[in-house]
């Protein structure tokens, strides 16, 4: 735990992290926060692994480099090789924009807000908010739906690891010949968490 | 025994790193008395123009070169610019090097785009300078280089080998760091260019009357702090990262720096370097906390209060901010630094 991309030195860090004898990293790291852990990693001789969500964020990709290869892993609701609508979206988005489309939640959130208006035919924030409950939609990757209990989205998550672009998971961020290659989806009744949620709702 | 050798090297090569960047902005203040907000915004304009430039001719003399580049840079804003709002005192200055800053990254931004470039060191510094190899039977080892695989693992299960390689970038850094801080001291003490420098601060008058051009002297001190800035960043740059944020992530430590050694002090931001890399790093080392810190003096605290979120906060985990609190302590007791000889 650190301020946000304040930190300019990890290898302290690394060297606590070898010093208890980790096998692997969870980080929420993101920037340059990641890359600069990853290569104090290198550095410093620590060969575990690395389970991040945000590796595919902008500036990532080409500070991770080849420095990473087959040690960083990822967990997220989309990666760089899904195939199908994803792939239009965002070969358009990178044309457009010069840039890798990863935000793929975007799309979701319009994608759900349409629907429950539709489900409230209203568009009043408190009508809209209630359908919203327990709402299901199908997007890219696969049903998706906000779970009435806690308000958080039960979706598929997939498994990646960094590693070179092959022709099977060609997609390359940031021209770096590397990219995120599939290892394993979770359906939604393993990637979901228990929930003790107990919120107040506005009354209708 | 070897994690504490590989912290204090790591808490030493950081702390040099922060006096190349601080060893500019004291001399700058030291002579101009202008405290230069856009400092570590020359310290990213050296990592870019290094990246450029060894795109072209390589690493080495991108090293020589960007430095010069970031002095002229410097030397040009001082001459068109500073000069021009100093007679309206340190605010309008300290203003203007403020908005500098935000021009510089914004420039940063159009020229070199938004994202981290790979700027990489030369092949020979990208493996670890050397290697420590701590033994559970055989204790602790020293190598050049990289240690062999077969080296850091055990034959047998129960013996324990740990490889801690330091990496040569740090390494170069910190001898860099030394040379600088050598060169500058033996500038300003024992050339005749180092005397005008020194008598022109605190007597400009007398040394203009002497014939000396003491706008021109201001001028290279401004565009000397700057290429110094400029020569951390193409090292700071290629040991971590080249992005639009590396100016921000270092411009308000070396402040504290400059301010813990003392306004001016080139020793004190020395010394004051090396005490800020230290306890940073050390401290994220250190799992203590308050509540551990109580118990173990035998106080016994309710169960509310060791829940808070203040009390279970451990060390490792404020450890950045600790340079801050030592800034808010030097200000309240020893306002003029470590080695200061005025009051900040």
């Amino acid at each position: 735990m650190h301020p946000l991309a304040r930190t300019r030195d990890f290898a302290p860090y690394i060297a606590k992290i070898k010093a208890a004898g980790a096998d692997a990293v969870i980080t929420g790291n993101w920037g340059s926060d990641l890359s600069l852990l990853i290569k104090a990693a290198n550095e410093g001789g620590y060969t575990g692994k690395f389970f991040t969500y945000y590796a595919g964020v902008t500036g990532t990709p080409t500070a991770l480099g080849t420095n990473g290869a087959g040690r960083v892993y990822q967990i997220a609701y989309n990666h760089y090789n899904m195939g199908g609508q994803m792939d239009k979206w965002m070969k358009e988005f990178n044309e457009k924009y010069k840039d890798d489309f990863y935000t793929g939640s975007t799309i979701r959130i319009y994608q759900m807000l349409g629907a429950a208006m539709a489900k409230a035919k209203s568009t009043n924030p408190v009508k809209v908010a209630a359908a919203l409950e327990g709402l299901e939609v199908k997007t890219f990757n696969g049903d998706v739906q906000m779970r009435k209990t806690d308000h958080q989205l039960q979706q598929p998550l997939y498994m990646t690891v960094w590693d070179k672009a092959s022709a099977k998971y060609p997609y390359s961020p940031e021209k770096t010949g590397m990219t995120l290659v599939p290892l394993k989806e979770y359906p939604n009744y393993v990637s979901s968490t228990p929930t003790s949620c107990q919120m107040t709702r506005p009354t209708k | 025994m070897e994690f504490f050798i590989i912290s204090m090297l790591n808490g030493i090569s950081y702390g040099l790193l922060l006096f190349m960047l601080s060893s500019g902005l004291t001399l700058i203040f030291s002579m101009m008395g202008v405290l230069n907000f856009a400092h570590a915004s020359f310290y990213m304009l050296g990592a870019y123009v290094g990246y450029t430039i060894s795109k072209i001719t390589g690493f080495w003399p991108a090293l020589v070169v960007a430095p010069f580049v970031v002095g002229l840079m410097g030397a040009f804003f001082e001459k068109y610019f500073l000069r021009k709002v100093h007679k309206y005192g340190h605010v309008a200055e300290l203003m203007i090097t403020f908005g500098l800053s935000y021009v510089i990254l914004e420039l940063v931004q159009l020229v070199w785009g938004r994202i981290a470039l790979e700027f990489k060191p030369p092949e020979i510094l990208q493996g670890p300078a050397f290697t420590l190899i701590n033994h559970s039977v055989n204790g602790l080892q020293f190598l050049w280089g990289a240690a062999p695989g077969e080296m850091c693992q055990a034959a047998d299960a129960a013996i324990r080998v740990v490889c801690s390689p330091f990496p040569a970038t740090r390494a170069f850094m910190m001898v860099i760091a030394l040379l600088m801080l050598v060169s500058v001291w033996l500038l300003l003490t024992r050339t005749r260019i180092g005397l005008v420098i020194q008598a022109a601060l605190t007597h400009p008058e007398a040394v203009e009357s002497l014939g000396h051009n003491v706008p021109a002297v201001f001028m290279l001190v401004f565009g000397a702090g700057a290429g110094l800035a400029g020569l951390a960043g193409v090292i700071g740059g290629s040991t971590f990262l080249t992005e639009p944020s590396m100016a921000a992530t270092v411009g308000s430590v070396i402040f504290v720096v400059v301010v813990v050694g003392g306004m001016g002090s080139l020793s004190g931001a020395f010394l004051a370097s090396l005490i800020i890399g230290l306890i940073e790093t050390f401290a994220i080392a250190f799992n203590y906390s308050l509540g551990t810190l109580a118990a173990q003096l035998g106080l016994n605290l309710s169960a509310a209060v060791q829940q808070s979120s203040v009390v279970k906060l451990t060390l490792s985990q404020v450890a950045p901010i600790l340079p801050y609190l030592l800034l808010v302590l030097m200000l309240i007791f020893r306002p003029k630094g470590l080695l200061g000889n005025r009051d900040a």
